[in-house]
């Protein structure tokens, strides 16, 4: 604890806020290029009915790869080709992007398919065009399920962003890794702190943006049938 | 990928293979043992349920290698010990399983729990001959999550120095040397995709009325 409460490890280029932005910088580039590749190629598999085969082997496999060993693999290949910080910086990021593209992707497919077929039935109907369906409601259906898988991938590149610490990345894992280095139980605590704190606020924000932005329409039906903020969607008959 | 490197150090490959096992395995069984309980509760009472559930998604949020290192605090264990490595993987797999055990139970007919009164079941006999039964299916879905989640979670604690397959990847970065990092990988996934198949078999020996479908 004393490490925590030590002003002086507050400021600086070091210091305890420069680490938590710098976690929260990568952290957030890599959710946002994600959820750009992920969202959209989510819907389209989701409404045309294309590809669905990649889907769900795709979310077992990325889950049983372990994210040390593919991140320090990525920083070998990639680091020669990148002149000295960036070496370290963008295999960080790409491993990031690859954890958090198939929760995404998985969530925002099943939300979309999982759209009342006759609420979109009712839509054409009333002569809304395809796209229209689609903005006007598809997506606002599936908006839990996409924000569930959001907050999954959050989760993900938060945890991760402190391991790629190892590889010399910046942010709150440096704690723990120069901790560890320097035999310094307090500061590693500090920074086991810090992160667990972080990725609680970031959990409880999203569950609280998730609640905002629903329509209160869906969220009594979505209870009943979907596990709102399930992390990971498994099948029931194995 | 260098053969004769990996034929030298196969007496340490095999050494860190087993105590990857036994960091990964022995939580998913400890898991399941303390979740059944847990979840039977949050499945009896409906207040108990939010509660747990919702514990159980804050302890799901915190990173591996924080856990890793916060342990020792509460167990009074060094940072080196790998139960540390066990009880943050059982918290976890507890975490997980929790709410797939209530929610195996709540998805046992009625008509089924009725019968199984009907026919002069008690209680605890009914829950054990009848609904955990029928809610196998279920729980074991939940546990090849666990399970695959715990293989790849265990290697992180390489970072912290204790041994298992993951130190084959801090070993390739210190040496620059690719060789342990893709039999690590390798032997991760086979690892996984083991534990998975054993748990599906283990899923239609308990259920032998379920008719046989392919897996998915």
């Amino acid at each position: 604890m004393n490490y925590l409460f030590d002003p002086a490890h507050w400021s600086g280029a070091d210091g305890i806020p420069t680490l938590i932005g710098e976690h929260l910088l990568y952290s957030l580039i890599a959710l946002a290029v994600a959820a750009i590749i992920a969202v959209p190629l989510g819907i389209y598999i989701g409404v045309t009915g294309k590809g669905v085969f990649m889907i769900a082997g795709l979310a077992n496999a990325l889950r049983a790869l372990p994210s040390v060993g593919l991140l320090i693999l990525l920083v070998l290949l990639i680091s020669p080709a990148f002149p000295s910080r960036m070496g370290y910086v963008l295999p960080s990021l790409i491993v990031l992007v690859l954890l958090a593209v198939p929760p995404i992707l998985t969530n925002t497919y099943a939300g979309v398919r999982a759209v009342d077929a006759a609420a979109v039935d009712a839509a054409k109907g009333m002569g809304f065009r395809t796209m229209k369906i689609l903005t006007d409601v598809q997506l606002p259906c599936s908006l839990p399920l996409v924000l569930s898988g959001i907050r999954s991938a959050l989760l993900q590149i938060i945890s991760t962003a402190t391991i790629a610490a190892y590889i010399s990345l910046g942010g709150l894992g440096r704690l723990l890794i120069d901790g560890k280095a320097q035999n310094d139980y307090s500061q590693m605590v500090a920074g086991a702190i810090l992160v667990a704190l972080l990725a609680l606020f970031f959990d409880q924000l999203l569950a609280f943006i998730t609640r905002r932005v629903v329509s209160p329409g869906l969220t009594r039906r979505t209870i009943k049938s979907v596990p709102a903020a399930a992390p990971v969607k498994t099948p029931v008959t194995v | 990928m260098n053969f004769e490197w990996l034929g030298r150090q196969f007496d340490n490959i095999v050494f860190l293979l087993g105590w990857h096992v036994l960091l990964a395995v022995t939580p998913l069984i400890l898991g399941l043992l303390i979740a059944l309980p847990l979840g039977w509760w949050a499945h009896r009472s409906r207040r108990i349920y939010p509660l747990l559930v919702g514990v159980a998604g804050l302890l799901y949020t915190v990173p591996s290698l924080a856990l890793f290192v916060l342990l020792p605090l509460v167990l009074g264990t060094k940072i080196l010990d790998p139960l540390n490595i066990v009880a943050a993987l059982t918290v976890y797999t507890v975490a997980l399983l929790v709410r797939v055990v209530a929610d195996a139970l709540d998805s046992v007919p009625e008509d089924t729990v009725q019968a199984a009164k009907a026919m002069g079941y008690r209680g605890y006999q009914s829950l054990v001959k009848v609904e955990l039964p029928v809610g196998v299916p279920v729980i074991c879905a939940g546990l090849r999550v666990a399970a695959v989640s715990n293989v790849s979670l265990v290697s992180v604690a390489a970072l912290l120095g204790i041994p298992q397959l993951g130190s084959l990847f801090t070993q390739g970065f210190q040496l620059r040397f690719y060789t342990p990092i893709i039999a690590g990988i390798v032997l991760c996934v086979v690892l996984a995709m083991i534990l998975d198949g054993l748990i599906i078999l283990l899923n239609r020996w308990l259920t032998p009325w379920t008719p046989k479908v392919v897996a998915s």
